[in-house]
């Protein structure tokens, strides 16, 4: 079969173009890796989402544009897609169980969390460094807490983890935050949470349970090791320093800057007939709220490309 | 899938014979969730050859930390008591799940 539209992604980006393509009585497919949501699925709270209200989460607000997609007839389909040929009128996507076939793409791929990079890092991921304050915020009941990066992500997910942890130091490699002025306004009356400035976590270490971690200031270049509570024996890194494009799949195929994809205001790529949305293309603020209008513009657009083309 | 607990931890993986897989998960991990019908539909492929069980963390948070699970999702293969592979945080996919299971089956 040969979609109208495909989708890859399904976060706020993908779920809106799919919810705009179906209305528009487009024959829709989303293609997902492994769950919906992107990230804001494990966001704990979403509070600057327009209509977002009454603590609505991550998981919530996505399991409702899920449903509002699929209720105007949007499919989707669970696979991870290896190649792409975007070079004649139908464009097919190699994906590891099928081929799909669409006469417009929307490539709403999202990015994904960066990584410190330093030492130690890989091998003590699940065992006291996380990227997921949601997905293991609980283990840290009573333990100590570090947290890495200083923008609303670092500082919204550093409040949450006081709801688990002793103690939780924002480590920033400046001397003030970069989070929105409210979110600072409520970290900073949190008692709970203490801030190491200037400073980056060079290494971390520990032999099966993370147990220390180097700590070096930029402005003197000393180096700290800190090391766990000796009655806890670990402690907690959560890693917020923002998030790499996904786009490897799409290189050399669709132009980019520094990763990004470059689209239009139309959220045209340099392909006909191929449009990117959401936080995978060059644009000044990635939000939920910028991911959905992408995908609307994006799905609206492939309207009109097929209207156009075939 | 046996739900593990506090309780029937040790018996169920620790002194148990053959090959024992673990799902560490907890209800507020939506990754760990999405794994779950990956995990269900590999037991009825390959629950002949391995044990499958899973482990809420939120009920036992200690037994997860004494086996060195402080993330998630986490998916674990245990022989003789021992935590012998797994895969860990973003690596847990579908796909490398059942690439760790079918080393062991």
């Amino acid at each position: 079969m040969i979609y109208d539209v495909v989708i890859i992604g399904a976060g706020p980006a993908g779920l809106s173009a799919g919810l705009y393509a179906a209305r528009a009585r487009l024959s829709t497919l989303i293609i997902e890796k492994e769950a919906a949501g992107g990230q804001i699925a494990t966001t704990d709270e979403v509070a600057n989402y327009p209509g977002s209200i009454e603590h609505a989460t991550g998981p919530s607000l996505v399991a409702r544009m899920v449903e509002q997609a699929e209720e105007f007839g949007a499919k989707r389909v669970s696979d991870t897609i290896l190649s792409v040929d975007f070079s004649k009128e139908i464009k097919v996507l190699k994906g590891e169980k099928e081929e799909y076939q669409a006469k417009t793409i929307i490539v709403a791929t999202g990015a994904v969390p960066k990584h410190i990079g330093c030492p130690g890092e890989k091998e003590l991921t699940g065992r006291g460094i996380s990227y997921c304050a949601t997905c293991d915020g609980a283990f840290f009941e009573d333990l100590e807490v570090f947290v890495v990066g200083g923008g609303d992500s670092a500082v919204e997910e550093a409040m949450f983890l006081t709801k688990f942890a002793r103690k939780v130091t924002i480590v920033h490699r400046r001397d003030s935050l970069r989070a929105a002025k409210s979110i600072q306004e409520k970290a900073f009356k949190n008692e709970k949470i203490e801030y190491l400035w200037d400073s980056v976590i060079t290494e971390v270490k520990g032999e099966g349970l993370l147990e220390s971690i180097v700590v070096k200031n930029l402005k003197t270049n000393e180096e700290t090791e800190i090391f766990a509570d000796e009655n806890d024996g670990t402690f907690g890194v959560f890693v917020f320093i923002g998030y790499d494009p996904a786009t490897k799949l799409f290189e050399g195929v669709l132009n980019m800057d520094g990763g990004y994809i470059i689209t239009d205001d139309n959220m045209k790529t340099n392909v006909p007939g191929i449009f990117a949305a959401g936080d995978n293309r060059v644009k000044s603020l990635r939000q939920v709220v910028t991911a959905t209008a992408d995908g609307a513009i994006a799905a609206t657009q492939a309207e009109k490309y097929i209207e156009d083309n075939f | 899938m046996i739900e593990l607990n506090k309780e029937n931890f040790e018996e169920e993986v620790l002194k148990a014979e053959g090959t024992v897989l673990v799902d560490y998960w907890s209800p507020s991990c939506e990754p760990c969730k999405a794994l779950m019908p990956h995990v269900h539909e590999y037991e009825e492929k390959y629950g002949d050859k391995i044990k499958f069980t899973s482990l809420d963390i939120t009920v036992a948070r200690r037994v997860a930390i004494g086996q060195k699970v402080l993330g998630l999702p986490v998916i674990a293969i245990y022989q003789n008591g021992e935590r012998i592979d797994s895969v860990v945080g973003d690596e847990a996919t579908s796909k490398s799940v059942e690439e760790l299971i079918t080393k062991y089956c």
